[in-house]
């Protein structure tokens, strides 16, 4: 170790009654904010600072140069913000603690109101940024990066619990266990999020309503997002993609009512939207495309509508597990539609029914999959457009569209 | 038997109809490879062409090819040679060529267009589902006098194996499907090498993350190396009983 040069420079500036407290690698950041007073700014010089459990309990802006580097060497927490109105900008945080019984992260915020963490990167920690008890807080252009090893020891990069109009947007979030993990948290936008290669969900959610998630990019994710127990969600315009392996989904709800899923892309997911216990889901103008089932209906789901959705070269497009249909199909286009259009409007004369026979056998028995792309089940599936008997005749779309929606 | 069957496997491939069905694969695997931007799922379409195709083509092709070439093996019988070496030339002389016909026409755009585990898997497959229904063919073509009886035998095997297997399958799947069945799968796939031969490149793919806990079964027992030992052996025991059975009615036969 080498003697640390203190050179620990102060600067009063009476500007509006905020000062600024600058601090040079090899210096103290918790000395400097033991010494601010609320509003001050502590602008931290470019450098690397091996420190860790630095606390801000006063509403300061903790500013970093040039991406400074706070390197917790594996010990603990890095910041951890229990005051209001308190912004973290511009550093580059790396090697947190790891432990079962304290849930470390780079930057925790505990019980404190409109926190910003801005521009960060974070590598290597256990949990990236972490809200609990937190409203009205920000996290902008943070990249969280890590190297997943087990679930149990791995932590997730985004973590809320109990909050309310959170903010999470352009974040780049991967290796974590979930990418976005919310609980409990109300009233948030979730915006232009990126979440990828995280071992369990990209995004996941339980009993957080009336939130807005929009422009987010979920992509090879371990088992994709999975969302449970929430009413009053909105998913627009964001992309599932890549989620591929025998228990991975594009999008799986459970129990989520009263919900709007529009504008979305489901592209080259083992099954794009699952759905169980749903109910009065609005989907509409979704491209699903390249997935092995496009969307599984359990029968437990009701009321929802699918209407003008694209559903693009997928092994199967609807699969479900029983004969009553409580949901509606109206105005979608499916690739595999063989109908007539006489009257040139636009939309097939002869309804399209989307649940192929073999899906159904599939469904009642798994070990059926072993005929997957035999002879015998196109045979069996043509043969069922002509005389359909075990499909469920009321699952059908009576004006399917001859062309493909815009996105 | 070398001369034997290079004489009859020259014979074959000179012959019209072996280079329509060179052209007519070759054909079918260029435009599945430029219909489908995704190589993965190239291989995937042109598989289900290949498994009804190539089993069709081979039995008919052979059966036939025995039928015509009759009067050349009685006059062949005449000649001090031993009739099981007569025999086995006509089934090598007839499988090398389906299978070389299978290699320009199959193997050698599937391997150009991407070299990968699932492209290596299709083209064996191939070669020894050419191999297994040669095999097959002439089982019923030396049982059975007639010629047009015989054609109707080697269809019916066909159909037998393209489709009425998987049909009493599918059948026994429903009636026990209250019990595990993933084990027993294994052992339907291994008594038809149609079906076998799919899997085995399915496997392969990305399509296996479909097939869900059956796939993964299979996965774990067809992926390793017994699993794939096993599969050797039951594609090779797939030509050699019918072979080693058309071999001794052969040479027991009342020509």
């Amino acid at each position: 170790m080498r003697t640390p040069l203190f050179i620990l420079s102060i600067f009063l500036i009476t500007n509006l009654g905020a000062k600024t407290i600058q601090v040079a690698p090899g210096a103290s950041i918790r000395q400097a904010i033991d010494r601010a007073t609320a509003g001050d700014t502590v602008l931290v010089r470019a450098g690397t600072y091996y420190q860790y459990g630095i606390k801000i309990n006063k509403a300061l802006t903790l500013l970093g140069q040039d991406k400074p580097i706070l390197d917790a060497s594996g010990q603990g927490e890095i910041i951890t913000i229990s005051a209001d109105k308190v912004v973290v900008k511009g550093f580059r945080f790396q090697r947190t603690g790891r432990t079962s019984i304290t849930d470390w992260a780079a930057v925790k915020v505990l019980s404190a109101k409109y926190v910003q963490v801005l521009n960060n990167h974070i590598s290597q920690s256990y949990f990236g940024i972490y809200f609990s008890n937190a409203d009205h807080c920000t996290a902008r252009n943070n990249t969280i990066e890590g190297k997943p090893s087990e679930e149990q020891n791995t932590g997730n990069a985004i973590h809320a619990w109990k909050c309310n109009h959170l903010s999470f947007s352009d974040n780049t979030v991967k290796g974590h266990r979930d990418g976005i993990y919310l609980e409990f948290v109300t009233e948030s936008h979730m915006q232009r999020n990126f979440c990828q290669n995280n071992i369990r969900y990209g995004l996941h959610f339980m009993f957080s309503h009336n939130n807005t998630y929009s422009y987010n990019r979920f992509r090879e994710n371990g088992a994709g997002v999975a969302v449970m127990y929430t009413r009053n969600v909105v998913m627009q315009h964001n992309h599932f993609e890549q989620n591929w392996g025998s228990a991975a989904y594009g999008l799986l709800l459970k129990d989520i009512s009263d919900s709007k899923i529009e504008h979305n892309t489901f592209d080259n997911n083992t099954t794009g939207i699952y759905m169980e216990g749903s109910s009065r889901i609005h989907l509409a103008y979704n491209t699903l495309q390249n997935n092995g089932w496009a969307l599984r209906l359990q029968a437990n789901c009701s009321d929802n509508v699918f209407e003008k959705n694209n559903f693009l070269a997928n092994t199967f497009d609807v699969a479900t597990n029983g004969g009553t249909v409580l949901n509606s199909f109206t105005g979608n286009y499916w690739d595999q539609y063989s109908g007539y259009d006489l009257n040139r409007d636009g939309v097939g004369d002869v309804p399209y029914h989307p649940v192929s026979l073999y899906a159904m056998i599939v469904e009642r028995i798994p070990a059926g999959l072993m005929f997957l792309h035999s002879f015998v089940v196109r045979l069996i599936d043509e043969s069922e457009k002509v005389f359909p008997t075990l499909t469920p005749s009321e699952l059908k779309d009576n004006q399917p569209r001859l062309k493909p929606l815009r996105p | 038997m070398r001369i034997l069957l290079r004489y009859i496997a020259y014979d074959i491939l000179r012959s019209r109809m072996i280079i329509a069905y060179t052209l007519f694969l070759l054909l079918m695997s260029a435009t599945m490879f430029s219909i489908e931007s995704n190589p993965g799922k190239g291989l995937l379409n042109l598989l289900n062409i290949i498994l009804i195709v190539v089993p069709l083509v081979s039995i008919i092709f052979s059966t036939i090819h025995y039928y015509n070439s009759y009067e050349f093996i009685e006059l062949l019988l005449a000649q001090p040679i031993p009739r099981q070496r007569l025999a086995l030339g006509q089934f090598l002389g007839v499988g090398t060529a389906l299978a070389l016909a299978y290699l320009i026409g199959v193997g050698i755009p599937v391997l150009l267009t991407g070299f990968s585990a699932a492209a290596l898997s299709l083209v064996l497959t191939g070669v020894m589902l050419s191999f297994i229904f040669v095999a097959l063919a002439l089982l019923a073509a030396v049982r059975t006098r007639d010629k047009a009886r015989g054609i109707g035998v080697a269809l019916l095997l066909w159909f037998y194996f393209a489709l009425l297997y998987n049909g009493i399958v599918l059948f026994l799947l429903f009636a026990f499907s209250d019990y595990p069945l993933e084990k027993a799968v294994i052992a339907f796939v291994s008594f038809n090498p149609i079906d076998l031969g799919r899997i085995l490149v399915m496997l392969h793919t990305d399509a296996s993350a479909l097939m869900g806990f059956t796939g993964a079964v299979m996965q774990q027992f067809f992926g390793s190396g017994w699993g794939v030992l096993y599969a050797v052996m039951i594609m090779l025991l797939w030509f050699g009983l019918p072979l080693w059975g058309s071999v001794r009615s052969f040479s027991r036969k009342d020509f």
